[in-house]
């Protein structure tokens, strides 16, 4: 799997708190009314561990004189202590609930940027699933912690401080009981920090790739189903959620672990109090109200103390989310804007590549590079084919003119600037691209095409145009047989459209952005003759005024170019007409023309026989 | 309107007869993943019984030590005091160690119950029929199996545990206060009418909002797998901008909605603390009376006041059970729905065996139609004899790649049958069918995993040299050889750094790995380079000699190798016979074949 190679190997060790630290700036809107909320959760703490107090004088005064009409004010007393600690609980409430939701949404709308952000070797390394489970769910418990964990835990450990505080001042022996039985609860807690956020994060992982091998077998589906390979693909999985089993179930030992520290250390300081606290009031140095008040207020702390437990694992949990966060957020950004974007307000269209290097990053060193030199260059209006072996780098060749990668060495231009100094907006506005694999979003057949003409006001008569225009180039006349016609929304990825019809829509899609250079990868390749043969003629009138250079593996798409480029070796051995290079080239014969050498012998040996 | 399956997923305006229906269908998924673990529920159930026993005996214990161990203490007798503090003290100890093997019982449960409901969509999924994935689309499908289960594990992980324990440490401190103190007791008795009230009214408001903020998670969730998986053609067309606005909104519903369920919360909770504290008050007031009259012990009334004020401790935690169960019962009524889908094309309940097959495909009265009132393929008859290599052309939409998806059996015909060798393809055994049947489609999808993983999936136990000769039987040797690490290198996210051509030939390879007697292409060539593709027609000729092929290619190239052709316009087999008499004839193969070598010159 790729969980390994997903995550940056040198990322700088920061321990919890740093790394909590680290969410500041997004939870900073948020933080003012968090604090109120925490004065709220330490008020609703502190009137909660006042009651005790009142019982204190209640047994000792009214209750011990047998005096039951001053039994009515300490009650009322009661009462109202108990309705303001539900009253102080709502404003806690109150006061945190939309900023942390605010904080998560503000997490996920820059995680989400920060990916479109990111280059495209970047996504070909990290499988969608595991960003998606960033994406969701560890913002989630991000969002949680902030309104809700972090908060109980600030207050609890301060109403734990105060309540302590208040058992040493009633009688100091049996308050160093309840202290020092405490101990052990801290040790253990730092114990299972170390023990428990290893076991969380890799359970977060194995959960991310799970998601992975989830999102790969619905995609796939139709390989799997053609080998009825479903069980195999089942096999794969099912040891895949095993893994997952083992870690959740050793991070359920970890959580027993500290269980069993919360609920015993409580109990054990009860008892060992009950038996002094008795004693001491046997010997007349506690009275039995301050002893009735002693309990009182360990009860009222004993929620606090065993709920650090869990509000502990919660911000390890969270600074495992963070790291993930973060993690995205910190991997470099190899391809951005230049500081001062250069413009063109007209562009002409000329594309040169100039001693073009490119190799990927993970390539071996035995390798040459995939382009290894090319120079190249495209005319104003100049259609120009690019032909080469499969693998030869021609698909690599056009995703370097708009920067879906950089060149490695050397440098393309347009109309002599370098693509790296425009901004990548303006640069993909000057080039087009149709992809080999069409990739249609879940949106309106309409909204799909005018993809690259946001400026264009919906529906309106130029966006109508611009669309019937494309539709008709690229001969997708069976868009209007949907059963909404341009409207009808296409599923995602397009599924529910043939590979032929997705390829027509990603041509028009090209077309309709009207660039001053379109690079088109095999855009024919799933077209049957007939429409192909439509495409082309309608094409040649696009092609006419626009630059354009088109990968192309039959003749019939070389014939739309006015030259041809041959990649061989990396580099490009040579340029001109499609007949110049039939005649002299033997490598572009060998590329282009064997099945058509063989269709000649195959049509004379037909006319012979006729 | 219907709820039955998928139907009706996304509404949240259910009739009472639907809710309890999704409901049904449910509780019967819950049981039928819970009875096999039913000892170890027992066990786990038996053990936190004795636990929350043990740990409610506390306030009952403060008051023996108050109101007898002191007037002993006090008479020299040290041993009621001892006594009950060594009590307190095994009590503690058995209470915290049962918690603790309860916490790992209870993780082995419900990881046993997630590995299975797992296993459960995902093998459904895998029967669904193609039709199903279509329409259904692979973002619901893949929500359905994370997020949707990711609800469930979080009820089973801390809802469950939470509700367990805290029912139990309610129903053990109200025994417990009743034996200390019977009216105290009733005074609590009458505050869980309050209670009922205010959790009956947070249920039914929250029940809508929970099924309204899972739309919108699903909704986000989609649009972000759409994003990722299309990043290139997000940032070739400059869609970021428009993205973010897209997602901005969503993320903004999802949080509106996740808002309002939270604020649900805040006027739940602190109503819980609220009755808890008046009821403490009460308690006080009807104990204090009579603690003046000596009609209770002081010992008696702070046990009843520490257990009324436990009583109420668990429910906030109680109340987070219901946020979990909430988002997991709507996540299980969607995951049942899933698993209600019954195949569109389903195994068969009796299989035949078909241990080698010759490769004869008949189709008989087939016809053909996603809805009645669409039908793709009018009906016909034909026979593809054992051995033959049949091309298949026609415009795009004439009906080829569903004529061949009935012979893969990706789906079903509406009427007739298909038949292998004399075998309805309904009745005949999966795994033979698929030994018999492959179709290689365009898109050709890579797993993640190495080169020679995404090739064996022809044939898991294939060897090494297997898998090399099936690359070089189809040309893809070498280039896989090229690669940074040969056939051991990762492909990565959908195919990353293959190029679609290469990845045609690995699907080609798989193909020839699984060795099938009949073998559907769907343009399975069309990125295929000239070279390449000649490499693979060579091979072909070899690789269809004794077996029957249906080739559906645009390049009539492939022609050559037929033996017959058959030319579909609408859904129906206009011309039928040998390449060179339909070549020679004037029909619309001819057209189409010297339209095709115009093409070349």
């Amino acid at each position: 799997m790729t969980a390994t190679s997903a995550h940056p190997p040198h990322a700088p060790r920061r321990n919890t708190f740093q790394t909590l630290l680290r969410l500041y700036p997004y939870a900073k809107p948020a933080l003012p009314r968090i604090y109120l909320g925490m004065v709220a959760a330490l008020l609703a703490g502190l009137v909660a561990l006042a009651i005790p107090q009142v019982l204190q004088r209640l047994v000792d005064g009214p209750l011990s004189h047998r005096d039951a009409r001053d039994i009515w004010p300490a009650v009322a007393l009661v009462l109202v202590l108990g309705v303001l600690e539900a009253v102080m609980i709502a404003l806690r409430r109150w006061f945190v609930l939309t900023p942390g939701t605010h904080v998560e949404a503000r997490l996920r709308n820059s995680l989400y940027t920060r990916l479109q952000d990111l280059p495209v070797t970047f996504h070909d390394r990290w499988p969608s699933g595991q960003l998606l489970s960033r994406a969701v769910s560890d913002l989630n418990l991000i969002r949680r912690w902030i309104s809700f964990g972090l908060v109980l835990f600030v207050v609890n450990f301060l109403t734990i401080v105060v309540g302590f505080a208040i058992l040493v001042a009633m009688n100091w022996m049996l308050g160093l009981i309840f202290l020092v039985c405490s101990v052990p609860l801290w040790v253990y807690g730092y114990v299972f920090e170390k023990k428990y956020s290893v076991v969380a994060r890799r359970s977060q992982d194995q959960a991310g790739d799970l998601a992975t091998a989830v999102e790969e077998s619905v995609h796939g589906i139709r390989v799997l189903k053609a080998f009825g390979r479903g069980k195999y693909a089942l096999a794969n999985f099912e040891s895949q959620a095993e893994s997952l089993r083992g870690t959740e179930i050793e991070k359920a030992r970890a959580i027993a672990g500290i269980w069993l520290w919360l609920l015993l250390v409580p109990d054990v300081a009860f008892a060992l109090s009950l038996v002094a606290g008795v004693w001491l009031a046997g010997q007349g140095d506690l009275s039995v109200g301050e002893l009735v008040a002693f309990f009182a207020t360990a009860t009222v702390l004993r929620f606090p103390i065993e709920s650090i437990g869990f509000l502990l694992s919660m911000t390890f949990d969270t600074r495992t989310a963070t790291d993930r966060f973060f993690d995205i957020l910190d991997a470099p950004n190899t391809i951005t804007d230049p500081a001062h974007p250069l413009t063109l307000a007209e562009p002409r269209g000329e594309l040169a590549f100039n001693d073009v290097h490119f190799r990927y990053h993970d390539s071996p060193e035995r390798f040459p590079d995939l382009l290894d030199g090319v120079d190249l260059v495209l005319q104003p209006g100049e259609t120009m084919a690019l032909v080469g072996l499969t693998g030869s780098g021609k698909s690599t060749l056009t995703s370097l003119t708009t920067r879906l990668y950089d060149v490695t060495g050397g440098s393309i231009t347009l109309d002599g600037v370098d693509v790296r100094d425009f901004s990548r907006e303006e640069l993909r506005t000057h080039l087009a691209m149709a992809f080999e694999d069409a990739t249609l979003f879940s949106a309106s057949v309409r909204d799909n095409v005018l993809l690259g003409r946001p400026e264009l006001a919906e529906r309106s008569p130029e966006a109508d145009a611009v669309l019937a225009e494309a539709l008709q180039v690229a001969q997708a006349g069976f868009v209007h047989d949907l059963p909404e016609g341009a409207d009808t929304k296409v599923g995602e990825e397009g599924m529910s459209l043939s590979g032929g019809q997705r390829q027509r829509l990603a041509l028009a899609r090209a077309v309709a952005a009207a660039p001053a250079v379109l690079v088109l990868d095999d855009p024919l390749s799933a077209l049957d003759v007939d429409t192909e043969a439509l495409v082309e003629e309608a094409l040649r009138r696009v092609l006419a005024s626009t630059t354009a250079l088109i990968v192309a593996h039959r003749p019939s798409t070389v014939m739309l170019a006015d030259r041809v480029a041959l990649l061989e070796n990396g580099r490009i051995t040579a340029v001109g007409t499609h007949s110049e290079l039939l005649a002299t080239n033997e490598h572009y014969a060998f590329v282009i023309s064997s099945l058509e050498d063989e269709e000649r012998r195959e049509s004379r040996r037909l006319e012979d026989s006729l | 309107m219907s709820v039955t399956g998928v139907q009706g997923e996304e509404r949240d305006d259910f009739t009472k007869r639907e809710s309890a229906q999704m409901r049904g269908r449910s509780l019967r998924l819950l049981g039928s993943l819970l009875h096999p673990l039913r000892w170890r529920v027992g066990l786990a159930m038996l053990v936190v019984v004795v636990s929350t026993g043990a740990q409610v005996a506390g306030p009952a214990l403060i008051a023996i030590g108050i109101d007898r161990g002191l007037p002993a203490l006090l008479d020299q007798d040290w041993v009621p005091l001892a006594a009950t503090g060594a009590v307190y003290i095994v009590t503690g100890v058995v209470g915290a160690l049962l918690i603790a093997w309860y916490t790992v019982l209870s993780a082995r449960i419900s990881q046993a119950i997630l590995i299975d409901l797992r296993k459960r969509v995902f093998l459904h999924t895998q029967k669904l029929s193609l039709e199903f994935h279509e329409s259904y689309t692979s973002g619901r499908i893949i929500s359905r199996q994370t997020s949707d289960i990711d609800a469930i594990r979080e009820l089973l992980d801390d809802g469950i545990n939470q509700l367990v324990q805290g029912v139990l440490y309610m129903v053990f401190t109200a025994v417990a206060l009743f034996a200390v103190d019977g009216v105290s007791g009733l005074v609590l008795f009458v505050s869980l009418v309050p209670l009922a009230v205010l959790t009956r009214w947070f249920q039914v408001r929250s029940q809508k909002l929970f099924r309204q903020s899972r739309v919108a998670s699903a909704r986000m969730i989609v649009h972000f797998v759409e994003t990722m998986t299309g990043i290139r053609a997000v940032k070739a067309f400059r869609k970021e901008k428009r993205n973010e606005a897209e997602f901005g909104r969503l993320v903004e519903e999802y949080r509106d909605v996740n808002g309002r369920v939270i604020q649900l919360f805040g006027i739940f909770d602190p109503g819980l603390v609220l009755i808890g504290n008046v009821t403490v008050a009460i308690v006080l007031l009807v104990g204090g009376f009579r603690v003046a009259d000596d009609q209770l012990t002081i010992g008696a009334l702070l046990a009843a006041l520490l257990y009324t004020r436990r009583f109420f401790d668990p429910m906030e935690e109680m109340a987070m059970f219901y946020n979990s169960y909430q988002s997991a019962a709507a996540a299980l009524e969607k995951i049942s729905g899933v698993l209600e889908e019954r195949p569109g094309v389903p195994d068969p309940v009796q299989p035949v065996d078909l241990w080698t097959a010759r490769g004869e495909v008949r189709f008989e009265n087939v016809q053909f139609a996603y809805k009645t009132d669409r039908v793709i393929l009018p009906q016909f008859d034909l026979v593809m004899p054992a051995g033959q290599t049949i091309a298949l052309v026609g415009s795009t939409g004439a009906g080829k790649s569903t004529l061949a998806k009935l012979i893969s059996r990706f789906y079903d015909p509406t009427e007739g049958r298909v038949l292998l060798d004399g075998v309805d393809l309904r009745d005949l055994h999966p795994k033979d069918l698929r030994r018999a049947i492959v179709m290689v489609t365009q898109e050709a999808y890579l797993f993640s995993g190495s080169v020679a993983d995404n090739i064996a999936i022809g044939k898991p136990d294939a060897s090494l040299e297997e898998i090399q000769r099936a690359a070089r039987a189809v040309g893809a040797h070498e280039f896989i050889e090229a690669l940074p690490d040969g056939y051991d290198t990762d492909v990565n996210k959908r195919g990353g750094r293959v190029s679609a051509g290469q990845r045609q030939l690995i699907s080609f390879a798989r193909a020839f790995l699984a060795d099938p007697a009949v073998l559907i292409l769907d343009e399975a060539t069309s990125s295929l380079d000239i070279p390449s593709e000649r490499l693979v027609q060579e091979g072909l000729q070899t690789l269809l000699a004794d077996r029957t092929a249906v080739i559906i290619a645009h390049r009539l190239s492939t022609v050559a190798i037929a033996d017959r052709v058959l030319v579909m316009e609408r859904g129906v087999v206009v011309e039928d016979g040998s390449p060179d008499d339909l070549i020679g004839g004037t029909g619309r193969f001819a057209q189409l074949h010297a339209a095709w070598r115009d093409s070349l010159v």
